[in-house]
């Protein structure tokens, strides 16, 4: 046996934060199922009625709704992600390089207040693109892009882009560039060595980005909030809403906790689905 | 030969379109905040500053500025001690219950924000603390952990033992070999750790939204404020200054660490 110094004070802070995670979570859980007493702040006795106030259609389709913005942000992120990731790692011009990771990686350190605001001054009906689009006379009247699902996906996928980017660049950094070479120098064209080599030893890249793309959207609070202004609605505002608007707190806990549920049970279904594209690319 | 330079600029007209669409924003808000008028207008008629005096003078963002230092400084320092402390026993150690405390650490990566803001939330009023700066700090520290551990870690994977190991043999007992050798060793990425650490905190918004009270809320909840109730520019303003500010942080962190390598998208030899 190795000495290990410091072991014990090295670990036990470390130990004391997972702790308070843990006991942060069993609150919200703990939360969840204890009844609410209007007008009080101190919950009732245990209970699962705010579980079975879920199955209410209107929280069904907040449920379905985020869900599919999730879905649908992922996706986008990864089709303009992979361009990028992939210029990224093959710019050779260094000051180039560090252009485009700065210009992705900046949005990603702002916070998403910042960031929402600045699609509120793009998308408005006064907004940058209805004023450009009125001068140059190809509208009548604004375009309504607030409040729509389309204007939360947009601002969603600039949210969530630079993570994706970086994932992917990530993963094709670490791709041998003497694959692709050697498939050239066998014959096959710029575009085949990159469907049959490139692209297939990416996909665990790809699936991580895509896992996390849709776990940082799920999170997203500021940008439904503000852009979808109550139209356009995900777990997330809902959970705020019963918590500051109507002080019901056990089932905002019992929201969050279906919606960690829900959250896992896709990402692990996404997990189950790419399992067998995972193991045919790793070897 | 012809089809590769056509696929080439196929990619960079793809590559620019989409870095303009990452800029837009930045762009357009810059033309926001230097418009004379409260009204947005494209093309603005009168350029002026008057947007920015407003948004320094204002009394909640310059509360918000202050809380948000005071919340960022202890809240990342205390993260990279802790984080840094974990990253090197886990890199160097084994020991009971290593792969849960590790996996509990990162979980602020998938759980959403609004959860654990929550449960801290809850979790303050349960144990009747009162909703002052330690549950946001600690919220924090929690939230840029995994961050803080990783960059750590990568250094920690990089530095070469040999240095240590000639050390303790030379006579160096452990805690000279880790104050004079490994400590100075992974300054760099001890360094890059604690500034995005701080980056993160001093921008974290949903977990703050919950966590925070008026007397503690943090620059981006009082932005988050201001935007619900006001329509005018200064908000705009305050986010050229914040963009400008954020990339220029990020510029020097480039030069000096090589952003590259800490966010592992190019190999760290």
């Amino acid at each position: 046996m190795l000495a290990k110094p410091f072991l014990k004070a090295f670990v036990s802070p470390a130990a004391l934060c997972a702790f308070g995670l843990i006991a942060a979570l069993a609150a919200v859980f703990q939360f969840s199922l204890r009844a609410y007493i209007p007008g009080s702040l101190e919950p009732g006795g245990l209970t699962f009625d705010n579980f079975t106030a879920l199955m209410k259609p209107l929280y069904g389709r907040v449920f379905l709704d985020t869900v599919w913005i999730c879905a649908v942000t992922a996706l986008c992120t990864l089709v303009l992600g992979y361009p990028i990731a992939y210029a990224l790692v093959h710019t050779k011009n260094p000051i180039l390089k560090s252009a485009i990771l700065i210009i992705v990686v900046t949005p990603l350190f702002l916070g998403e207040v910042v960031r929402t605001y600045s699609w509120i001054v793009v998308l408005g009906n006064n907004g940058f693109i209805n004023a450009v689009l009125l001068k140059l006379g190809l509208i009548e009247r604004p375009l309504q892009m607030m409040f729509t699902q389309f204007g939360v996906v947009t601002a969603l996928v600039h949210v969530t882009l630079p993570v994706m980017v970086i994932m992917l660049a990530a993963a094709i950094s670490h791709i041998d560039p003497d694959y692709e070479r050697a498939a050239e120098s066998l014959g096959a064209g710029p575009v085949r060595a990159f469907l049959t080599i490139t692209l297939p030893l990416s996909i665990p890249g790809i699936i991580a980005g895509l896992t996390t793309a849709f776990a940082w959207t799920f999170s997203a609070f500021a940008t439904p909030q503000l852009i979808g202004g109550g139209q356009v609605n995900m777990v997330s505002n809902l959970v705020y809403q019963l918590g500051f608007a109507s002080f019901n707190f056990p089932f905002a806990a019992s929201l969050s906790v279906a919606g960690l549920a829900l959250a896992f049970a896709v990402l692990a279904l996404l997990r189950a689905a790419t399992r067998p594209l995972e193991a045919a690319t790793s070897h | 030969m012809h089809t590769r330079d056509a696929l080439r600029a196929a990619g960079m007209t793809i590559v620019s379109i989409t870095l303009a669409f990452v800029l837009l924003p930045a762009l357009v808000v810059a033309i926001a905040a230097f418009n004379a008028r409260a009204v947005l207008a494209f093309p603005p008629d009168t350029l002026s500053w008057r947007w920015f005096a407003k948004a320094i003078a204002y009394d909640d963002f310059r509360a918000g500025f202050r809380n948000g230092l005071i919340v960022t400084a202890f809240a990342s320092t205390i993260a990279l001690v802790i984080g840094a402390a974990f990253a090197f026993a886990l890199d160097r150690y084994s020991f009971p219950l290593k792969r849960t405390i590790e996996g509990v650490l990162l979980a602020p990566l998938v759980i959403p924000h609004f959860t654990i803001g929550l449960g801290f939330l809850i979790l303050a009023a349960e144990l009747h603390a009162t909703r002052g700066f330690a549950v946001v700090i600690v919220c924090h520290v929690i939230l840029v952990l995994p961050f803080v551990l990783r960059s750590v870690y990568i250094s920690l994977r990089n530095l070469d033992q040999r240095f240590e190991l000639a050390a303790a043999s030379l006579g160096a007992p452990p805690r000279r070999v880790l104050t004079s050798v490994t400590i100075p060793l992974l300054a760099p990425g001890l360094v890059s750790g604690w500034l995005f650490a701080a980056i993160l905190s001093f921008n974290e918004f949903t977990a703050s939204l919950f966590v925070t009270s008026q007397r503690t809320q943090t620059l981006p909840v009082a932005m988050y404020n201001y935007v619900r109730e006001y329509a005018d520019p200064s908000m705009a303003a305050l986010s050229v200054m914040y963009i400008v500010a954020t990339a220029a942080l990020l510029t020097l962190a480039n030069a000096f660490f090589g952003l590259g390598k800490v966010l592992n998208v190019e190999d760290a030899r």
